[in-house]
């Protein structure tokens, strides 16, 4: 075994979340879309935990829930042993300070009307650290400093639409780092990056996680990165975790039909996969949250599903022995 | 061999802009042969796009086409006046499955609305008015027969975009640049905005159509490892110009006595991505951005960023050079290496 799958005692847990749920119901309540459906997992100081899955499978809106952005249906999330949800408005202060975000779109992220000083100054005069201009200053050039953006004094002055894509990403970074945070929510951070960058901002953020000793939640629907960037990934299908393990297992063992599909839709730029068309085992697209299937919510798609997958309570998640974890009542015969 | 269904020579293409001309575009020369899928990639601004609408006649303003020749089947497209080009050379010689099509497909229409919309403008309004009902049947079977083949029902065409997922919008916007019969299909980013495994969906469709009909492709994408996946040729594109251009096995590797890629810039961008069957600890990245295209650098378009670049790469422009059948490089460097391996 090598060291990313040590056993879990190797650190302690900062982050559990446990059945948590998250139902948009529509405003007449006629229409509900269950986005989340039971979601438990726990994350460890200073561990990358990926969260992948495609779009609408509820990945985002975990990572919200986690920010206290949305407020959950049911469930507990709970940050070093003590509850993040129905906190009072200071607690719930404090707990933003603790938990950042790192958005998508470095574009849309920022407010065009500020310049970099004042971006990464905003968070500083929220959460009122730093005396006076000059110390919140040097915080300032600490953090430029830590997203290699030097000399800070060749940006602080310039606005987000005077710098690139791939520098303001740095930038959305470094705005999350300033409150030293202990756990960031990275929700596809480098999907919108160009693409010779985009190893250059995955690099940097996993060197400030080790430096920094930070744990994050990666969500993204590129398993590719995930394999780069994680140590565990959990695979998110219609509102729940269908499989989670170290990147490892889950990729190199993936033991759940739908893992298994993800996984064999990836091109690789690899030679003897060049031009070869591949079966896909799977059917169809992800159906809506609004109208979830009986049974196994992936049986409709899978084609090693029987009518027994059709029925009954949901599988659960169980236990393959190392941390690893599939909801496939089927996977031994598949 | 045959003569190849598009050609491209010297085609220059430039942005006049208030701050100045940007050279988008500033000499390519490439071949399509029938049948063959040619791949276009590189970093956002790089002129793949640029490209694309170019072979259509249709740079958007303030771009011109400057200099050089188009030829698509035999017809000289540069210089044609507009109406000509929508009448005898868009959708009826070479169309285009545009970025982001698949979310621009006009709400308060119906699929069927659009497409014929699609004909009306290619093929004149005269073509539907006169005998209007025979050749409104003749249309709607051909627009069956297209959605059919995009893997479609029929039932399709009475829906409005609202109603279908991405993957079936992504199979419209196809289906609707092909009902009208080009031959040549310029694919702009066709599967970027979708998931995995539809993505693959679409990628299977895609060169099912080609083997199915005959047709031959321009496939433009930022994503290496689709463009490994589909295309027959690649040509990568560094800041207007072609950097490398070769078969699939020569760019990524794949065949035995082939050497790989041989431009620093392609090496690099491999390099950079990441993979899901191999684990590695570091991944490789690019430092720097690409060029300001109004004064672009001297010499090699890359020194800058090229940890190999002497005195030579940034005074003078590398010519084209044929490292083997097929392959070209543009690069001093790869050019040196590959003669002193021949002495």
């Amino acid at each position: 075994m090598n060291a990313a799958s040590a056993p879990a005692t190797a650190f302690d847990t900062i982050l559990e979340v446990e059945e948590l749920r998250k139902e948009f119901v529509s405003h007449r309540g006629l229409m509900s879309v269950r986005a989340v459906d039971g979601v438990s997992f726990s994350l460890k100081r200073g561990e990358i935990l990926g969260i992948v899955g495609e779009s609408g499978c509820g990945k985002t809106t975990t990572g919200k829930l986690i920010m206290r952005l949305v407020e959950p249906s049911s469930g507990t999330i709970r940050v070093e042993g003590k509850d993040a949800v129905g906190l009072d408005r200071e607690a719930d202060f404090a707990y933003r300070r603790r938990v950042q975000m790192i958005f998508q779109d470095p574009y849309a992220s920022m407010n065009p009307h500020f310049k970099i000083r004042d971006v990464l100054e905003e968070p500083l005069l929220i959460h009122d650290i730093g005396t006076d201009r000059a110390e919140r200053r040097r915080l300032i050039e600490e953090v430029m400093e830590k997203v290699k953006m030097t000399p800070a004094s060749d940006f602080l002055d310039r606005y987000p639409h005077m710098l690139s894509g791939g520098q303001r990403q740095r930038i959305a970074i470094a705005r999350t780092l300033i409150l030293r945070p202990s756990i960031i929510v990275a929700d596809e951070p480098v999907s919108m990056i160009d693409l010779s960058t985009r190893a250059e901002i995955l690099h940097l953020m996993k060197t400030i996680q080790s430096d920094m000793d930070l744990s994050f939640i990666y969500i993204t629907h590129d398993i590719s990165t995930a394999r780069y960037f994680t140590d565990r990934i959990a695979v998110m299908y219609l509102g729940r975790i269908v499989e989670i393990g170290t990147q490892d297992e889950v990729i190199d063992h993936p033991a759940h039909p739908y893992t298994k599909a993800l996984i064999e839709a990836v091109c690789e730029p690899e030679s003897g996969r060049v031009g070869i068309m591949r079966e896909l085992k799977v059917k169809g697209e992800i159906p809506s949250a609004s109208d979830i299937p009986s049974g196994c919510r992936f049986h409709p798609r899978c084609i090693f599903a029987t009518d027994d997958c059709a029925k009954g309570p949901e599988p659960e998640l169980q236990d393959l022995g190392d941390g690893h974890l599939q909801a496939c009542k089927r996977y031994k015969d598949i | 061999m045959s003569e190849p269904i598009l050609e491209v020579r010297d085609l220059k293409l430039h942005y006049f802009t208030s701050k100045g001309a940007v050279r988008a575009l500033d000499g390519l020369s490439f071949d399509l042969a029938r049948g063959e899928t040619l791949g276009l990639v590189g970093e956002s601004g790089c002129g793949k796009t640029t490209t694309g609408v170019a072979l259509l006649g249709m740079p958007s303003p303030p771009g011109r086409i400057v200099g050089g020749s188009i030829v698509i089947d035999g017809t000289q497209i540069v210089g044609l006046p507009d109406h000509e080009l929508r009448k005898n050379v868009r959708w009826s010689k070479i169309s285009m499955v545009f970025q982001g099509a698949m979310n621009c497909l006009t709400p308060v229409y119906t699929i069927r609305e659009l497409m014929v919309e699609t004909y009306r403008v290619h093929c004149g309004p005269e073509a539907l008015d006169t005998e209007r009902h025979v050749n409104m049947a003749k249309l709607e079977a051909l627009m069956e027969k297209y959605v059919r083949l995009v893997g479609l029902s029929e039932s399709v065409l009475g829906r409005y975009p609202h109603e279908l997922s991405g993957g079936m919008k992504q199979r419209v916007v196809i289906a609707m640049a092909l009902f009208l019969e080009p031959k040549v299909i310029v694919m702009d980013e066709p599967t970027t905005a979708l998931d995995v495994i539809v993505q693959a969906q679409i990628l299977n469709l895609i060169k099912a159509l080609k083997r199915d009909l005959g047709l031959s492709y321009i496939f433009i994408t930022h994503d290496l490892s689709t463009e490994a996946e589909i295309a027959d040729r690649v040509m990568v594109m560094y800041a207007g110009k072609m950097a490398e251009l070769g078969s699939s096995e020569d760019i990524f590797g794949a065949a035995e006595g082939r050497k790989g890629p041989a431009h620093p810039y392609t090496q690099m961008l491999l390099a950079s991505t990441p993979r899901l069957h191999k684990r590695v600890s570091e991944l490789a990245f690019i430092p720097g951005s690409p060029p300001d295209l109004i004064a672009p650098p001297s010499g090699c378009r890359f020194s800058p960023r090229c940890p190999f670049a002497k005195t030579k790469c940034r005074q003078l422009d590398p010519p084209m050079h044929e490292l083997g059948a097929g392959h070209l490089v543009a690069c001093w460097k790869a050019m040196e290496d590959s003669e002193y391996e021949r002495s």
